[in-house]
């Protein structure tokens, strides 16, 4: 959108990624291997998604049982302890538990926003660069625009009209990832247009459609991975921040991390344990995929090739 | 030069144009349509009829579409519906608040993200740029509100050492000229008020200021590299010219141009940001007014405060980009 | 950690003290506090205090959940608009100081004609309105009229709910209205003609919402100036906002929304002056953040005390007040929707609801369980009436005697709201929930924000079953069961002519003692038939620093800061 931006991503990502030329090589593996912050990052995003995967498995308890909620006093929540590790929530649940299955919710929003932000923006992306002229400069100005407000902005007006559900948290988390991910097509499309074998193609029709099957996607397969990363960090944040601001799923009994956390600002006198573990997991979790998307940035960025 | 600037300001109209369309149509997107926003859905089909009528929903979209144009043009957001209050002036009345807020988390950032960065760069995969690098992924990966409830918890409640909400001590008389506490209080002479200001500042500024500290950090780090590699510093540096020269005369002078820049582009994390930020620290700015908005579904307010923030965040972005063009000519014959 | 915390607040009320007697002014703010100083950070009073001497004098800054919505007090029914107003204004008849009981205000005596129609107040002599008018009869007659003839969005329930309430229809006849006229045969003297006898007439003109205001502000800064819709009115006029003028012992003095609103004394009170020199109301929406700042010293006293809180402020040194429990929280069903037209479903839940662990759990010590729809305080309340304690095995069967099947039921709860009575709703529809869950329903939750879609839902009859409550306005039944249930309403959705004559009969008699029998066998009638499950009667609390007394909690809320003072 700015010049500027556009200058800075090559000294640094910022939420844009550019597409580069590389796949993801054994090469790739070896540099990532290499690099102890990207394992670091790739042990935390493993583990998240093994927690959530088998949350059933791992929580001691059903993380909607209550049957502690006879030791809540308005005046005091017990803590952690060697039955409840992380203490007890304040509806007298078990929070390990809870804080388990939060895994899961926060790993279903953000696949869910990221695959509807990565497919309404690789279509519209795709478009862009399949029809230059009137087509691409009215995609990319809606783009333009959706970049112009910040992130959770955007969000935050989606959720605002879509009331409290959990669809409306995914949608509104999805709508800023595409604009990303219709930038990274349009220029994956761009950069293969202007290869000499295109130009030659007689038959626009059928250019076009192998063009895109056979070398746009696959070539933005690893820029898109590097984005998805990225935003899952940004995903899990973003879902927590909606919650916190009132506009999560209507069902508290669901366990979600950023309602965890901001149903515990009432009880922060009490039992500050309420906030200190949905928080410290979000903090974790969008750490690991901040920590990974880097190292495959830099992994697959031939600038930065040392 | 101008001409770059009228350019840049053409492109403008499509964007603002843009957004207020989709703002539009957003609300009128809904089940039920905009009477149903404002009623609730205990709405009776009369009732529907009279606000649709008031509001002059019933009429063509586009005709609609061009008198909320001409209304926002005049910079008239309508009516808060629980505030009872008009939103423009509602938004004008506690911008000073945000702007402040922000000034002094920019400040912070830059205060400690620049020599962070430059420390790091010049010790490459040293302790101190790995540390330094994982403490800015962690600032970027912490959510704001996490850590401004565990600064106010700590720092505030815990410790005493700061105020735990405003941005000034309610008992304290100040006469309000800007809106500005700081500018206000220095107006009045009033020292005290000034310190208090200050002091009311402190957690909010850390909480809001973290992101783009790490973000800042990081660029740093990224440019201080690419200049270090570059030819006139190696050359600087065979000619024997001693290491603090060369830092300051080459190395952080030309680093600065896309640290500057980023400083900019930053702003409009800092106003979404704001918005959970001034939430926990009762800021009373143009944040809280919008999460206060979201919570009592008042379209108007959010409409118009979320249009007021993107407005002022493209115009911030215009300004950094013809600074940028100003130090830098290369960039306007892209 | 408590320890220390509470040095400080300590340290804090010491340095407030020295600042309120007009001491020199030398804790710097902005001073970082070291291990033994005490200092804060804040807060250190007025600096130029010059007024007040002794107990009297000094500034004090409390916490409210949210700013007024217009100092007006016949467009609003808003705790936080009546806790200011109450300051500023005055009615002819009040409640007595922490109690329910009618006394004299601004009328000195009254008297009822023996149809009970005519109302001769006597006016206390020599009163003025802030602004220097006398208030008198005529004043007292404009004020009337200015009410009853409301118009347009003026006559909606969200701005003239307690006109409506207490009088009925307006002027234009369009429901029929208690008030006939007012006439004020001389400067000392109103009186107010109904067009129908009324027990309740007398309690409910203690209400704020009739608070008398003075007739030329009224008019110069254009009171009446109604606009926007039912649902959204704007008061375009300046009264409410930025002269408010009645004859209190407080006068206005600024309002910033969103910051803070200033009142100051007024020093030609008729009655008792106030003591302190000016009480700021600071709007702290976040519960938590408020009784944070009444601990580090920002605040000196705030309303709305989170259970949770209680019990550490006391400990801490802080005066918790509590008010007399005046209030219900209650389970409502809306029979329109099945199954809950089944009084064996309704009985289930009834039965199925663990009310007591939810109290042990949630709320402060004084709260209880309620076994009716109005607080055991208030006559008409009866020992008799059916009782459904905890008893999960008694619901099965219930259920399986009722042949319903489909136990599919839509559970509505707020979602971002702090009442006395249900201080985390979030917490009550989890516990309810479970309890429900556990005896075989299907509970779909359901959530709006309260101001902006619940009470919409609920009124409108969306809502199967909800949480909500009520706080008495003034000391008559009528003004529980009689607000719920002595007409058809959507949010219960039945239609009992039985209970709607009861009640109707109870409130239009005369005679003290019958009433009481008559609302007891109300009461008893109304839990037979069970619309709804009410389940607390709590004690709001209000905290305050150490050394700030003379607040005196009202079971309806009507306190004044004129009593107060900062030792």
């Amino acid at each position: 959108m700015s010049t500027v931006q556009d200058h800075l991503q090559s000294l640094m990502g910022n939420r844009v990624v550019e597409t580069s030329g590389s796949s993801l090589t054994r090469e790739t593996w070896k540099r990532l291997r290499a690099n102890r912050l990207a394992m670091v990052g790739g042990i935390i995003v493993v583990a998240f998604v093994l927690v959530a995967i088998f949350a059933p498995w791992l929580a001691p308890h059903d993380p909607r049982d209550n049957s502690w909620f006879d030791q809540i006093r308005p005046s005091s929540i017990p803590g952690p302890s060697w039955d409840h590790w992380f203490g007890l929530d304040e509806s007298g649940r078990d929070l390990f538990s809870r804080v388990i299955y939060g895994a899961r919710s926060s790993l279903i929003i953000g696949v869910v926003s990221l695959v509807i932000g990565a497919t309404f923006g690789t279509i519209l992306g795709l478009i862009a660069g399949a029809f230059p002229g009137w087509v691409d400069s009215l995609i990319m100005r809606i783009t333009d625009i959706l970049l112009a407000v910040p992130s959770l902005l955007l969000a935050l007006s989606v959720a605002a009209v879509m009331g409290q559900s959990q669809t409306a948290v995914m949608v509104a988390v999805a709508v800023p990832n595409i604009p990303l991910f219709t930038r990274l097509l349009r220029g994956s499309m761009l950069a293969e247009r202007q290869k000499d074998y295109v130009s030659a193609a007689t038959s626009v029709g059928i250019a076009r459609k192998r063009l895109v099957l056979s070398h746009v996607l696959p070539n933005s397969v690893s820029p898109m991975i590097v984005q998805g990363t990225l935003a899952l960090a940004t995903a899990v944040i973003d879902a927590a921040a909606l919650s916190f601001l009132g506009l999560g799923s209507a069902d508290p009994t669901i366990p979600e991390w950023g309602r965890m956390l901001a149903n515990a600002q009432r009880y922060t006198n009490v039992a500050i344990h309420l906030a200190i573990f949905p928080g410290l997991m979000i903090l974790i979790t969008a750490l690991g995929f901040n920590l990974f998307g880097e190292a495959l940035r830099e992994a697959l960025d031939p600038k930065l090739r040392r | 030069m101008l001409k770059f600037i009228i350019r840049r300001l053409l492109l403008l109209v499509p964007i603002l144009l843009g957004l207020s369309f989709l703002l539009f149509v957003w609300v009128r997107a809904l089940p039920g349509g905009p009477a149903t926003a404002l009623l609730g859905e205990r709405a009776t089909p009369e009732r529907v009829a009279e606000v649709n009528r008031l509001y002059g929903f019933d009429q063509p979209l586009i005709q609609q579409y061009l008198r909320y144009l001409n209304r926002i043009v005049h910079l008239d957001f309508g009516q808060s519906i629980t505030l009872r209050k008009d939103v423009t002036d509602e938004m004008v009345r506690r911008f000073p608040a945000t702007v402040e807020l922000t000034v002094a988390a920019m400040m912070f950032a830059t205060a400690v993200g620049i020599p962070l960065g430059f420390a790091a760069a010049k010790r490459e995969r040293s302790w101190v740029d790995n540390s330094a690098m994982i403490a800015s992924l962690i600032g970027v990966s912490i959510p704001v509100f996490f850590l401004a409830q565990i600064l106010k918890y700590g720092f505030a409640q815990k410790l005493g050492w700061f105020p735990t909400i405003g941005r000034l001590d309610p008992a304290r008389e100040l006469e309000h000229v800007t809106n500005f506490n700081t500018i206000d209080s220095i107006i009045a002479r009033d020292w005290d008020a000034f310190v208090d200001t200050l002091m009311h500042l402190v957690l909010p500024a850390i909480a809001l200021g973290t992101i783009p500290l790490a973000i800042i950090a990081r660029i740093t780090r990224a440019s201080v590299m690419e200049v270090l590699n570059e030819d006139y510093v190696r050359t600087a540096r065979a000619k024997g010219m001693s290491r603090s020269v060369v830092d300051r005369r080459h190395v952080l002078r030309n680093a600065l141009l896309p640290i500057v820049t980023v400083v900019g582009l930053q702003i409009g994390l800092l106003l979404s940001g704001a918005v959970l930020t001034e939430t926990v620290f009762a800021w009373g700015g143009v944040g809280q007014l919008i999460s206060g908005a979201v919570l009592d579904k008042d379209y108007p307010v959010i409409q118009g405060g979320v249009l007021f923030l993107a407005v002022v965040f493209v115009v911030v972005n215009l300004i950094v980009d013809v600074l940028y063009a100003v130090i830098d000519p290369r960039i306007r014959v892209r | 950690m408590r320890q220390r915390s509470r040095a400080l607040a300590l340290g804090m009320v010491a340095a407030l003290a020295v600042a309120a007697c007009g001491g020199s002014d030398d804790a710097s703010p902005g001073s970082t506090t070291g291990d033994t100083s005490g200092g804060s950070t804040d807060t250190t009073g007025p600096t130029d205090t010059t007024g007040g001497g002794g107990a009297a004098g000094g500034t004090l800054v409390f916490g409210t959940s949210s700013d007024p919505v217009v100092l007006d007090g016949a467009y609003v029914s808003d705790g936080e608009s009546l806790r200011v107003i109450d300051q500023i204004f005055e009615t002819l008849v009040t409640t007595k100081a922490g109690g329910t009981e009618i006394e004299s205000l601004l009328a000195d005596s009254w008297t009822a004609s023996d149809d009970g129609l005519d109302w001769t107040f006597t006016l206390h002599p020599g009163v003025k309105f802030h602004d220097g008018t006398d208030l008198n009869g005529e004043a007292v007659c404009f004020n009337f009229d200015r009410w009853y003839n409301f118009a347009g969005v003026a006559q909606s329930a969200a701005v003239s709910y307690y006109w409506s309430t207490v009088f009925g229809g307006f002027s234009d006849g369009a429901t029929p209205s208690l008030y006939k006229s007012c006439e004020a045969p001389d400067a000392g003297t109103a009186i107010v003609r109904l067009n129908a006898p009324s027990a309740a007439f007398l309690s409910g003109l203690a209400v704020s919402a009739f608070s008398i205001a003075s007739p030329e502000a009224l008019t110069k800064y254009e009171a009446d100036k109604v606009g926007g819709t039912e649902d959204a009115p704007t008061f375009d006029g300046t009264f409410g906002t930025e002269h408010p003028v009645g004859t209190g012992p407080f006068v206005f003095e600024s309002w910033t929304p969103g910051d803070k609103l200033t009142i100051a004394r007024n020093d030609n009170y008729w009655g008792d002056k106030a003591l302190l020199d000016k009480v700021i109301f600071k709007p702290i929406a976040d519960g938590p953040a408020r009784r944070t700042a009444l601990e580090t010293g920002e605040i000196q006293g705030y309303d709305l005390v989170d259970p949770a809180d209680v019990t550490a402020l006391e400990d801490s040194g802080y005066s918790v007040l509590l008010r007399p429990a005046f209030n219900v929280g209650y389970v409502g069903f809306n029979q329109a929707k099945p199954p809950l037209d089944n009084p064996k479903i309704r009985q289930a839940i009834a039965f199925a609801l663990n009310r007591q662990a939810l109290i042990t759990a949630k709320y402060p010590e004084g709260a209880e369980v309620a076994s009716q729809f109005q607080p055991p305080q208030l006559f008409g309340w009866s020992a008799d009436v059916p009782q459904y304690d905890y008893d999960p095995d008694m619901a099965k069967k219930l259920i399986a005697e009722s042949g319903v099947t489909d136990l599919d039921i839509e559970f509505y709860y707020p979602s971002d709201i702090s009442r006395p009575y249900m201080p985390d709703p979030t917490a009550n529809f989890e516990a309810f929930k479970a309890d429900l869950e556990a005896v075989g329903f299907t509970i779909t939750p359901k959530t709006a924000p309260w101001r902006s879609g619940y009470l919409d839902d609920v009124d409108a009859g969306n809502a199967e079953i909800y949480l909500l409550g009520w706080t008495g306005d003034y000391g008559d039944p009528d003004n529980f069961i009689g607000t719920f249930f002595r007409t058809p309403q959507p949010s219960w959705g039945f239609d009992n002519p039985e209970i709607f004559e009861a009640l109707t009969a109870a409130r239009d008699n005369a005679d003290a003692a019958e009433r009481t029998k008559l609302y007891e066998e109300a009461n008893k009638m109304i839990m037979e038939f069970l619309p709804g499950v009410p389940y607390v009667h709590t004690q709001p609390a209000l905290a305050f620093a150490e050394n700030v007394t003379g607040y005196v909690p009202s079971p309806v809320s009507l306190e004044s800061f004129a009593t107060v003072s900062m030792g």
